[in-house]
């Protein structure tokens, strides 16, 4: 049988793949990566408790954040391309311009 | 009658046409004749005044016109309460009015006549200038006399004295002449302070300013005999007006330096008129004076100390208008000695022949001054009577005049005024007749001096063939050209100064002197503009006198008749007083005529009069006798006069070696222009520097302490606050700065970096949550 519990250390356990992804890795691709990982371990919470409580918001929830993913993933891949041209580079230590 | 005010109008628009149109475009010629036709009018308008005054029942000889409000009535603190302080331009003829009124425009249309032929060397703008000044000073002289109240009087007072000092200072660029000015204006204003203190004092006394008012009122107070009150108070603040303007001791000083104006000007105003008006104004206020017996004596003291000073002083002096300057002091001394013993009809009488005979001698003094080419020293004169026979004549008989020789005008009003004084106090007398003594020798002197002996004067070209010619091409007379005295001396005279009279040459003419004109041919007769108002001058000294013939010589005094109404209090018609309007007449008539009549008797008990009356014990011999002795006294002097400086001048040379110090006390004049200078004039500029350094030690020094003061704490000011205030703003910035240069560390700007962070926040919010909790 499969629980909430279950669903949720699935969950917590992507949640963390996905933070120590954006904490450890210097390419800014992979980080991106991990984020999209982030978010879809919210995704699966928000699933699991919509079935566990008959409740249809998490699920409206799941595929808002989906758009919402999307369209970051498209922002930030322009970004991305942006930064690119300019240091022909995606190592997330070459982008320190923002800084005292 | 109606038009008296027109009277002192004329001269006043002549003076502003002269003023305005005439400095700038006048001619000589134009401008004289503007000025003497105004007096000339003048005179005709008084004439014709005078005439109808004599129409005239004796007891009704007084007229007012009230012309226009000048002052609207203001309530005022007098005396009895609050009085309604109201002035008009009112004037007044009345018999002493009428006699000042004939002598200053009679004497005045003269004068002008004669100015017009004496400066003609001027410059052009600067005859215009001198006639507006003199029609001036005529339009303030009449003011003067006709005022009907003390306010326009004053307004005449004033206006004499400035006009006396633009003309003493007419030759303004000479130092010496606006000194004397300015000597003459300041030592009158010590004079008119107390003029204005008396007025203050008869408003506050009388609650009017009126002349018939306040004398009515006067006369229905006691005579202040034993207490020195508030008349008496009057009339000595009057008198010390009087002083100033007709140059008593101690205020003369400025008359004998006024000779440094124009010899016209000298003899219209510092002979007949102007310095006559302190006489005058005594006179008006007779009724006063006549209430106050201590300042009487004060009156009749220093009339008497005056003369006989000015006289002693008048014996040295060689400068001829000098001479005439202290005799003037002299003779005014007289007046106030008549005024003093009470003999007001005969001060006045004096004071009108005095004024005859005085322009008469000062306008021969301009004619010789004329002849000599503006010498006035008479050590460089003598033997002028051959070649000035008409100055000659004529200045012998106003010398005669003064003298008091028995047909001459001054004997009689001279001798009046000894008579008067025998009467009221002997040792005045004594006094009257040595000065009377030292008059005939001084005048005397001045005529030896200047017309008999030697000639002592610069020599002159002869007649050579150059001088001749160029007398020929100026047309004038030369000594040594007999045909040009004759009768061509007249017309031909007055072209004489040659260039000088075309207007070119009118600007750069210099005006400094009498005579700056070219050649001078030695001493001649002077034109007939000149010589005309001599001898209507010498007429009238000769016959001024016969109105006063007194009764003991079989006359009737005439003068003294007429003029005494003006010196008692009289019943006054009711629509001249003030403060009543024309439909009151009727109604107050009766009450002002019980009033008056009241205080009529009581003015009449006491008086002048009453002197009159002690006179008729002196009996007719007596009389005679006196008049005898002061004629013997002025031949005395005559005589003297003659000895010395005629037959035998070794004698006054010897004397005044012998007399050495006298004599120098004499020719200094007593010193006492010293001793002003030493006191009054050296205390004066003394206070005023110690006042300008009280000024620049202790005023500045405030304001500038002020100004120190503010200087250095404003620079504490500033010191706290660049330090202080400063110093807080910087110290925040300085510890901000430092602090962000220690925090600005974790802005590292590594994404990562700053996720870690909010890692460990998370951490640590829910560390806090789950454990502290």
């Amino acid at each position: 049988m499969i629980t909430p519990t279950h669903y949720m250390l699935l969950s917590a356990a992507l949640f963390m793949i996905g933070v120590i992804g954006v904490m450890v890795r210097r390419n800014i691709i992979i980080i991106f990566m991990s984020i999209e990982l982030i978010l879809n371990a919210v995704n699966i919470n928000l699933i699991a408790f919509s079935a566990q409580l008959q409740n249809a918001v998490g699920q409206v929830f799941a595929i808002f954040v989906i758009a919402v993913a999307a369209a970051e993933a498209a922002v930030g891949l322009g970004i991305i391309l942006a930064f690119y041209r300019n240091k022909e580079t995606v190592n997330i230590d070459e982008m320190n311009l923002m800084r005292w | 009658m109606r038009y008296i005010w027109l009277i002192p109008l004329l001269p006043g628009l002549g003076a502003l046409i002269n003023g305005v149109i005439g400095i700038r475009s006048f001619s000589r010629k134009a401008a004289g004749v503007v000025a003497c036709t105004m007096m000339g009018a003048a005179l005709a308008l008084s004439l014709v005044a005078f005439w109808e005054l004599l129409g005239l029942p004796a007891e009704a000889r007084a007229y007012d016109v009230n012309v226009a409000q000048w002052i609207p009535r203001i309530p005022l603190e007098t005396h009895g309460g609050v009085g309604l302080f109201e002035v008009t331009w009112g004037f007044r003829l009345d018999p002493l009015a009428a006699m000042m009124l004939l002598v200053v425009t009679g004497i005045g249309t003269l004068i002008h006549v004669y100015s017009t032929a004496y400066m003609a060397d001027e410059p052009r703008g600067g005859v215009a200038r001198f006639f507006c000044y003199l029609n001036l000073f005529c339009f303030f002289m009449l003011m003067l006399v006709l005022g009907n109240n003390f306010l326009v009087m004053f307004v005449g007072w004033e206006g004499v004295g400035l006009c006396s000092y633009l003309l003493i200072g007419y030759w303004y660029e000479k130092k010496s002449a606006s000194d004397a000015g300015k000597k003459a204006f300041i030592t009158n204003r010590i004079g008119d302070w107390g003029f204005i203190l008396g007025i203050f004092l008869i408003y506050y006394t009388f609650g009017t300013l009126d002349f018939r008012a306040v004398q009515n009122a006067a006369a229905a107070l006691p005579i202040e005999t034993m207490q020195f009150g508030a008349l008496s108070a009057i009339c000595l603040l009057l008198f010390v007006g009087a002083i100033g303007k007709s140059a008593q001791i101690p205020l003369y000083v400025w008359l004998p330096d006024a000779m440094e104006g124009p010899t016209p000007v000298s003899a219209l105003i510092h002979a007949a008129t102007m310095v006559t008006a302190g006489v005058y104004m005594v006179g008006r206020n007779a009724v006063l004076f006549s209430h106050a017996p201590m300042v009487m004596e004060i009156v009749a003291i220093v009339g008497v100390l005056t003369a006989l000073m000015a006289a002693s002083i008048g014996l040295v002096q060689y400068d001829i208008k000098r001479v005439l300057a202290y005799s003037t002091v002299s003779q005014l001394g007289y007046m106030f000695t008549a005024m003093g013993v009470g003999a007001f009809s005969a001060g006045a009488f004096h004071l009108m022949t005095h004024a005859f005979f005085k322009a008469l001698l000062f306008l021969g003094s301009g004619s010789v001054i004329h002849a000599m080419g503006g010498e006035q020293d008479m050590r460089r004169m003598g033997s002028l009577k051959k070649h000035m026979p008409v100055t000659f004549a004529t200045m012998m008989i106003g010398t005669l005049a003064i003298a008091g020789i028995f047909p001459f005008s001054g004997f009689f009003s001279k001798d009046e005024i000894l008579f008067r004084a025998f009467l009221a106090n002997k040792a005045v007398w004594v006094l009257a007749v040595i000065t009377a003594c030292m008059t005939a020798f001084y005048m005397f002197r001045l005529m030896s001096m200047t017309f008999f002996g030697a000639y002592r004067g610069p020599a002159w070209e002869t007649a050579g063939h150059g001088a001749v010619a160029l007398a020929a091409a100026h047309g004038a007379p030369h000594p040594a050209d007999p045909h040009a005295h004759g009768q061509a001396d007249r017309k031909q005279h007055e072209v004489s100064h040659g260039p000088a009279e075309t207007d070119g040459h009118a600007i750069a003419h210099p005006a400094h002197d009498d005579h700056g004109h070219g050649p001078w041919h030695g001493p001649h007769e002077s034109p007939a503009p000149m010589t005309y108002p001599l001898m209507a001058l010498a007429v009238g000294a000769i016959v001024a006198g016969f109105v006063g013939i007194p009764a003991a010589l079989g006359g009737s005094n005439t003068i003294e008749q007429f003029l005494e109404p003006s010196f008692t209090a009289e019943q006054v018609p009711a629509h001249a007083q003030p403060g009543v309007r024309p439909s009151d007449v009727t109604a107050g008539a009766e009450l002002e005529r019980g009033r008056t009549s009241a205080g009529e008797v009581k003015a009449l008990e006491h008086a002048p009069g009453a002197v009159e009356q002690s006179g008729e014990h002196v009996s007719r011999g007596f009389e005679i006798g006196l008049m005898v002795f002061s004629l013997a006294i002025g031949i005395i002097g005559i005589a003297l006069a003659y000895k010395f400086y005629v037959t035998s001048p070794e004698i006054s040379e010897r004397l005044a070696e012998r007399f050495a110090g006298a004599h120098r006390t004499l020719s200094n004049k007593y010193y006492v222009d010293e001793l002003y200078d030493a006191t009054v004039i050296s205390g004066t500029m003394a206070s005023g520097r110690g006042l300008w350094t009280f000024d620049r030690k202790v005023v500045d020094g405030a304001v500038n302490g002020t100004s120190w003061v503010t200087v250095i704490s404003s620079w504490f000011s500033g010191l706290t606050d660049r330090t202080v205030v400063d110093g807080v703003v910087n110290l925040v910035g300085w510890i901000v700065q430092e602090s962000s240069l220690r925090f600005r560390r974790f802005q590292t700007g590594l994404v990562q970096n700053y996720a870690l962070l909010m890692l460990f926040g998370i951490f640590a919010f829910v560390g806090i949550y789950l454990f502290v909790r």
